[in-house]
């Protein structure tokens, strides 16, 4: 007997659950020789719109979890990566057309740094914030908040490591996240999403749009309920007008960045997403 | 105009229009008879029917109409336990004046509240509360022990007469649900009609009366249609589906049935009966299918605020943020509306 195989459907993340684009619309996703892939959803500026709204929904609830659970949660993801990995090895080498050594190389590459931002989560408030010098009978204290809902344009060269090098720095502080996956290749960020879905993240905390950038990132640019901006993979886009849209509800942004150094684990990008609060609090003198 | 509105026609005898369509002495059995020998509803072909009505697909100007259109139906809702005049006042605020930073937005049609707080809704009103004149807002008041309507008669009129006293325009009435299902239709029609007195100003206006269903426990699409009827015939100027207490509230099929009762007696008598569907109602998107329902079910002269109504709280914030869109050209965020 021969056996049809069945084939998956890749659709959109949000708000915990795989929707169709609300439009409907699909787009192919081939090989670099062109051989059919997959069809991905093709998410509309509506998809985006109801991310955000997910995003908005889901950030008190996120924001509000201790820093050491939310680094238990992010590394349950590791945890889960890591049993998926033939199944990210296998995308990424059909996808890219890379060897399963290269692919292999990626996806362990990017468990690695989800670990290592898995880590930062209850640490990097010791880092950023700081006990203030004051002339005083005070303790004055600056500790970092996050800013709110992130929307990022994942690094387009790269399946997989770029998409998780962008997203988990937004997570660590407690913002919730809006991504456009790369267009070329969108399969590993689905089934990320995936992975996100059966671990202990909260529905809408992590929303995947999968389809053009340059169709949804004006949206997302000028879209008054996002508080920042990652343009990362943001390169090939008119990210300057995107820049300027983004100016007219004061959102934080950061720029595009190339090559294989795109998106680099770095302390920058966990603080680049946070909000300095101060607060003044009497000495006790008894 | 061609639709008698209620004010001007029916503050003299609240049960005259049970008399004339039943014709002969009104009795508790007359009612029944009458009820009971209106037709069934098919149930899937109303909600087939709503279904349809609710994949309608209205754009750009369109939808501007709509939006400003919905905001001018909306009684501006607050009954929480919770409530204080500092609230009430900040709603009112709210009614006056949706979007601050635009002055073309229009203003709704109504606040809401529990009856001890009508002194302040009016007093935050000013010159904005409409007392009779057509232009301005209304106050409506939930009276007759709202939600659930379990307290004697004597009661629910003081609760009523109060409201009516402190300068409510519009009360609205509870039906007792435990009688109705239980087939005493004659109470819960002298009910009405006694509410209904209570609602007569010493000067001889009234306020105007919803009646509330409760659609929500009646179980049936039968029993809404003969409680629409009874509310009709007993004098009640609104027919309202919900409390908004009570889950399910108000859905598209629930208002298309009572939209099509109201379209009959329209047919029948003349006489333009409003309808308000409220509880549930949150998005833009499902207060445009509303008036896409009543457009085709009981005429486009239904879409003003004495024939129809949305009581709702969160759906004005909806319409804020749409109409900031439409204006803008992006999307808007909820910091961009205030917080009621």
């Amino acid at each position: 007997m021969t056996r049809l195989a069945v084939a998956k459907t890749y659709k959109l993340y949000i708000g915990g659950k795989f929707p169709r684009s609300e439009s409907g619309r699909t787009y192919e996703v081939v090989t670099p020789n062109g051989a059919f892939l997959a069809n991905a959803a093709k998410a509309s500026r509506k998809d985006a719109r109801d991310a955000v709204v997910a995003a908005r929904a889901a950030f008190a609830g996120w924001a509000g979890t201790t820093a050491y659970n939310r680094g238990q949660v992010l590394y349950r993801i590791a945890e889960l990566l890591e049993g998926r990995r033939a199944q990210f090895v296998e995308e990424i080498a059909l996808s890219e057309g890379a060897s399963t050594a290269t692919a292999t190389a990626q996806v362990d590459e990017a468990i690695d740094r989800w670990v290592w931002y898995a880590g930062w989560a209850d640490k990097f408030a010791q880092v950023a914030g700081n006990a203030n010098p004051v002339a005083g009978p005070y303790f004055n204290i600056s500790v970092p908040e996050p800013t709110g809902v992130v929307a990022i344009i994942a690094p387009q060269t790269t399946s997989l490591l770029g998409f998780v090098s962008a997203v988990a720095p937004a997570l660590v502080a407690g913002n919730t996240v809006v991504v456009v996956a790369s267009e070329a290749f969108p399969l590993s960020a689905v089934s990320l999403g995936e992975v996100l879905a059966t671990s202990d993240v909260p529905g809408g905390v992590v929303n995947i749009l999968t389809g053009s950038p340059a169709e949804i990132a004006p949206w997302l640019a000028s879209h008054a309920d996002i508080n920042a901006l990652d343009l990362v993979g943001a390169g090939s886009l008119e990210w300057v007008d995107l820049q300027i849209s983004a100016a007219e509800t004061l959102k934080r942004v950061l720029p595009p960045e190339t090559g294989l150094d795109a998106a680099v684990p770095s302390l920058g990008r966990i603080v680049a997403f946070t909000e300095t609060k101060t607060v003044w609090h009497t000495k006790s003198m008894l | 105009m061609t639709i008698e509105t209620a004010r001007t026609t029916r503050s003299l005898a609240p049960a005259s229009r049970a008399v004339d369509i039943l014709g002969g002495e009104l009795t508790d059995a007359s009612l029944r008879r009458y009820l009971d020998g209106i037709p069934g509803v098919d149930a899937v072909g109303l909600e087939q029917r709503a279904a349809g009505l609710g994949t309608r697909s209205i754009k750009t100007t369109s939808k501007k109409w709509a939006l400003d259109t919905i905001i001018g139906l909306i009684d501006l809702t607050t009954l929480e336990g919770a409530d204080t005049p500092g609230k009430v006042r900040s709603l009112v605020a709210k009614a006056i004046t949706p979007d601050p930073a635009d002055p073309s937005c229009p203003r709704v049609a109504a606040v809401c509240v529990y009856g001890d707080m009508v002194p302040y809704a009016v007093a935050a009103l000013g010159p904005a509360h409409a007392a009779g004149t057509a232009t301005g807002i209304n106050v409506a008041a939930v009276a007759t022990a709202f939600p659930s309507g379990r307290a004697s008669l004597a009661v629910k009129l003081a609760d009523t007469t109060d409201a009516v006293a402190a300068g409510a325009d519009e009360i609205d009435m509870v039906i007792d649900r435990g009688a109705f299902l239980s087939g005493r239709y004659g109470q819960v029609f002298d009910e009405i009609v006694a509410v209904k007195e209570a609602c007569r100003r010493p000067d001889g206006s009234s306020a105007h009366l919803k009646v509330i269903l409760e659609t929500g426990e009646l179980n049936t699409y039968d029993n809404v249609r003969r409680a629409s009827w009874l509310a009709i015939l007993a004098g009640g100027d609104f027919i309202k589906t919900s409390t908004g207490k009570v889950a399910p509230a108000a859905t598209l099929p629930v208002t298309l049935l009572m939209l099509e009762v109201v379209r009959d007696w329209h047919r029948l008598t003349g006489e333009g009966i409003g309808v308000k569907p409220a509880g549930g109602i949150r998005s833009s998107k499902d207060a445009i299918k509303y008036l896409v329902t009543v457009a085709e079910t009981a005429g486009e002269e239904w879409l003003q605020p004495s024939l129809f109504r949305f009581g709702a709280s969160s759906l004005l914030n909806d319409v804020l943020l749409q109409r900031q869109k439409l204006a803008t050209g992006h999307y808007s965020g909820p910091d961009y509306v205030t917080i009621d």
